[in-house]
């Protein structure tokens, strides 16, 4: 037990006789360095900490069972009473509902993972200064198209949480995350084209400052005299980073949460072929390497490996306690929440489709002829889960006889995600653990409207 | 008391709490002054401290029962100094006197260039700002609250037996703030906003199709005597429903009318992102350099004006302390001026144009947009779609996104119809447009009279901020849409 532990514990000993009470409390520290111009343009260091509490009245689990939450950016004893009485509050005002229930321990072992690195701690600040400095510095020499670097950022960060709750949940989870990230923006004439690149790791020691130049130098480059090109139906090679987006739209249309409500285009489909046989999707947030790594989940309980596609086929649907009950069915352990001001719900952390054997270079080859997409733009206004409509704005390489061509910019790909995941050609062998919620690779996709002039 | 303001108020333990955000200064001037000393203490050439007393609630109705209510608080103080081009930044929850002064020596550590010196500070006047007569949220009953979102349920339901689930949520929240910085400013401001918003999916033979409606102004309780909850549920109803017979959007260019108040995204994304000063000191925008060139059609002036009352993005002083202002970015096509900050209007040799805003005491302020819009036009709205052969009429619009650099922007509909001889036929499926900022402004050739201001959230850099977009209908000869027919 540890301190955060102990006050976790000591909420929820105030809970009143027949309230259920689940406390969140998380402590955190931040840095951010960012260097332009060969300056430190901003340097930020902070703690912050925060509560989130749910209260549940009425007899949890009964006809009358009620829940409210309130949080507060403080630990402070006098805010974190405060925070209870007006969850409390709160709580009368919920419609009566027996599936309102806090998550109970479900026996399943959490998952020993190492995702704390001391690095973040020891690491002194000038050598985090100059992670940055450096990479700036380094991405304007690398090319001399490169015009401008309009960013480049170093930052980490240290998080703690606890949860602990009446129903006999208590866990702690920690972890740290350091990022290197750079945007560069190449010239030619009256050309000008843009590129990002970035490096993660758990700790300043595990950053590869030349991926996120590289990443960024190539990719604005390449681009220089991009044109729009022709409306055309064609099939599309979609960068692992565009890959990692289109899976986190996916996402939200596996939540069980989405789809009890009636708001999931994957409702009401087990068992049946969503996907071509080649499409294997699983999220499992016991994989350390995952961005999205985590031992319990939002409501803390063990996290677990769960296949949502198999072969192509939908096999269930990830669920948090409260989602799964009205589905009549056990949590999966895949509560997610933003942080000690949100509230539970279900969601994927840590998304892989089952890689291929081929990269890049041999699908684009295979491929022949289409377009390799290596950023979209326009995802919350273009991509719908609950319909499956798809349109993006998409810029990246005409693909032609086997081999990247002509860069191509202001055009649109558009499909539906049911048409997509039934249309897959190949996906690469390429695995890259990249942030946000799932994972990506290469991945080509037939049958895709482009449209341009 | 850690954590707790030192105020003339008072305000000790939870009672009071609720009471905080009332006309009780967030830290005193004395403090103030010794903290700003403080940051200075080991050189640099401004500091400031942003204290935030932030409250706010909101609720859910989802599949006919109200899931959860939900309270939250915030309170703290950013403080930054700046020694030449290096800002450095550190913020706390801890209002105290030793917590103000903590953070005020970790936001100096980066400013060590400058040998020690005494340096004291002395806060002029307080400037302070009128606003009108507003309900505070605290103030209004939960059951209130609660009774909206119902009545919005069951008017959206009673839209059509094809609309299967409801989403209705409102929300409000008050946040005062205290801006003092070491050149003597001291402003503070008491915002409260207001939101309530519906969304609907419709079920059909061909599918669920979505449909979202909002209401956000900068007020209180009082937005609800003038705005039935529901009509925002009819109309998030209806453009569910007409999407179930909606078909795939064209792809290709096309002319493309935009309603009055569809969403104003268009100028937000083409170029309003474009003209923040801070892309252009980096030239990092396609608009830097150009101030007195014809960047546009010279039927665009665009505005970008803080001080719209009750709008989505306004505010008494920005985030800086800086008062608002109603700033003409381009007129009759040509391209006057950007929007600043005090860091960029600093590098520049001039003032700050009222843009300096922040999601919250924790981020340092960058340069934002307030309440951008374009001026009506003179003709007739149902005129400008007569005149228009074929080509797609957008209703309403969602989000949207652009790259500064490039001006390469896309912005989505969520409730377009095809126009066939001059008049408005079959409903589309979503998509997404995509233009270059510069080349759609120039193919706008009808604005009409019928202007409206619809609210949005803009991201920027990680930190979201309230804004409002306003256009009255336009027609662009020729943009790209993104469908797949």
């Amino acid at each position: 037990m540890n301190d955060l532990d102990d006050l976790a514990q000591s909420v929820v000993g105030r809970a009143r006789a027949g309230e259920g009470m689940e406390v969140y409390v998380t402590r955190g520290t931040d840095t951010e360095v960012r260097a332009y111009d060969g300056e430190v343009e901003s340097l930020t260091s902070a703690d912050s900490s925060g509560v989130g509490i749910r209260v549940l009245v009425g007899g949890p689990g009964g006809a009358g069972s009620q829940v409210g939450f309130a949080w507060s950016g403080s630990l402070d004893p006098d805010v974190i009473a405060a925070t209870l009485d007006d969850a409390r509050d709160n709580a009368r005002f919920a419609t009566p509902d027996p599936h309102v229930v806090l998550a109970e321990p479900d026996g399943v072992p959490a998952a020993q993972l190492d995702l704390w690195d001391d690095g973040v701690a020891a690491t002194p600040m000038e050598k985090k200064v100059a992670l940055a400095l450096d990479l700036e510095r380094a991405t304007r020499a690398a090319d001399p198209r490169v015009r401008q670097v309009s960013s480049a950022d170093y930052s980490d960060s240290r998080v703690e949480v606890a949860l602990a709750s009446t129903t006999g949940i208590s866990s702690f989870r920690r972890r740290t995350n350091a990022f290197l990230s750079v945007d560069a923006i190449a010239g030619d004439g009256a050309d000008t084209q843009t590129g990002s690149g970035f490096s993660i790791g758990r700790a300043p020691g595990d950053l590869v400052p030349d991926e996120a130049m590289d990443d960024a130098v190539a990719r604005a480059t390449r681009m220089l005299g991009a044109q729009k090109a022709q409306s055309a139906h064609c099939t599309v090679v979609f960068d692992p980073r565009v890959v990692s987006t289109l899976l986190g739209v996916v996402a939200s249309a596996l939540s069980g949460e989405a789809v009890v409500k009636g708001r999931s285009l994957f409702a009401g489909r087990i068992g049946e072929s969503v996907a071509v046989g080649g499409v294997t999707l699983v999220d499992d947030p016991t994989d350390s390497r995952a961005y999205g790594a985590a031992s319990h989940d939002g409501e803390g309980l063990a996290c677990r490996r769960n296949v949502l596609i198999s072969e192509g086929v939908l096999r269930m649907f990830v669920f948090d306690t409260v989602s799964a009950r009205r589905a009549g069915t056990a949590s999966t352990g895949s509560a997610v929440r933003g942080g000690f001001a949100g509230t539970p719900s279900a969601g994927c952390r840590a998304l892989v489709l089952a890689p291929g054997a081929r990269g890049h270079d041999e699908i684009v080859a295979a491929v022949g002829d289409g377009l390799y997409v290596q950023s979209i733009t326009g995802v919350h206004s273009g991509v719908n889960p609950v319909s499956g409509d798809f349109s993006v704005g998409a810029e990246g390489l005409k693909i032609e006889g086997g081999v990247l061509s002509q860069p191509v910019r202001e055009v649109t790909v558009a499909s539906t995600l049911q048409r997509m995941l039934q249309s897959v050609v190949e996906i690469g062998g390429d695995l890259r653990w990249l942030p946000g919620v799932a994972a990506g690779q290469t991945l080509a996709i037939a049958d895709m409207a482009l449209s341009g002039d | 008391m850690p954590g707790r303001c030192a105020g003339r108020g008072g305000v000790s333990g939870h009672d009071d709490y609720d009471t905080a955000v009332t006309d009780a200064a967030l830290i005193d001037r004395d403090v103030l002054e010794r903290v700003l000393s403080t940051a200075l203490e080991g050189g640099g050439d401004m500091a400031e401290v942003f204290a935030e007393d932030a409250v706010s609630a909101s609720a859910m109705l989802d599949d006919r029962r109200v899931e959860e209510l939900s309270s939250g608080r915030s309170r703290g103080a950013g403080i930054r100094v700046v020694d030449g081009e290096t800002t450095g930044f550190a913020h706390t929850a801890d209002l105290s006197e030793t917590g103000l002064a903590a953070a005020a020596r970790a936001a100096a550590s980066v400013a060590r260039q400058g040998g020690a010196r005494v340096r004291t500070v002395a806060l002029g006047p307080l400037s302070a700002h009128g606003r009108g007569e507003r309900t505070p949220p605290d103030s209004v009953d939960k059951a209130r609250k609660l009774e909206l979102l119902t009545r919005a349920d069951e008017a959206a339901r009673a839209a059509g037996d094809a609309i299967t689930q409801v989403q209705v949520g409102c929300g409000d929240s008050r946040r005062r703030v205290l801006i003092a910085n070491s050149e003597g400013l001291l402003a503070q401001d008491d915002q409260i906003r207001t939101r309530f918003n519906v969304a609907c999916v419709a079920n059909g033979d061909t599918g669920m199709q979505t449909g979202y409606e909002s209401l956000a102004r900068t007020e209180g309780f009082e937005i609800f005597e003038r705005n039935r909850v529901e009509d925002i549920a009819q109309r998030a109803a209806a453009r569910a429903l007409v999407k179930l017979s909606a078909r795939p959007a064209p792809s290709g260019e096309v002319p493309v009318v935009l309603a009055g108040g569809s969403g104003g995204i268009l100028f937000h994304e083409a170029c309003g992102h474009g003209l923040e000063a801070d892309h252009i000191v980096k030239d990092a925008s396609v608009y830097t350099g150009r101030v007195g060139e014809l960047v546009a059609s010279p039927l665009v002036t665009l505005v970008d004006d803080g001080t719209l009352l009750g709008e989505w993005g306004n505010f008494a002083v920005d985030d800086e302390g800086c008062p608002p202002a109603r700033n003409v970015l381009i007129e009759n096509g040509v391209l006057t001026d950007y929007m600043w900050d005090w860091l960029r209007a600093r590098k520049e040799g001039r003032k700050s144009s009222g843009n300096g805003r922040r999601q919250s005491y924790q981020h340092l302020p960058m340069v934002r947009m307030t309440n951008t819009y374009l001026l009506a036009g003179t003709e007739d709205p149902d005129e400008i779609i007569a005149q228009t052969p074929s080509g797609v009429y957008v209703k309403k619009l969602g989000g949207g996104q652009v790259n500064t650099a490039t001006g390469d922007f896309v912005f989505g509909t969520t409730e377009a119809y095809l126009i066939e001889g001059g008049r408005i036929t079959e409903p589309l499926r979503d998509a997404n447009l995509i233009g270059n900022g510069p080349e759609v402004l120039r193919r706008i050739d009808a604005v009409a009279t019928d202007f409206d201001v619809t609210p949005g959230t803009c991201g920027k850099d990680g930190q979201s901020v309230p804004v409002g977009c306003g256009q009255a209908t336009l027609r662009i000869t020729g943009v790209t849409l993104g469908g797949t027919a």
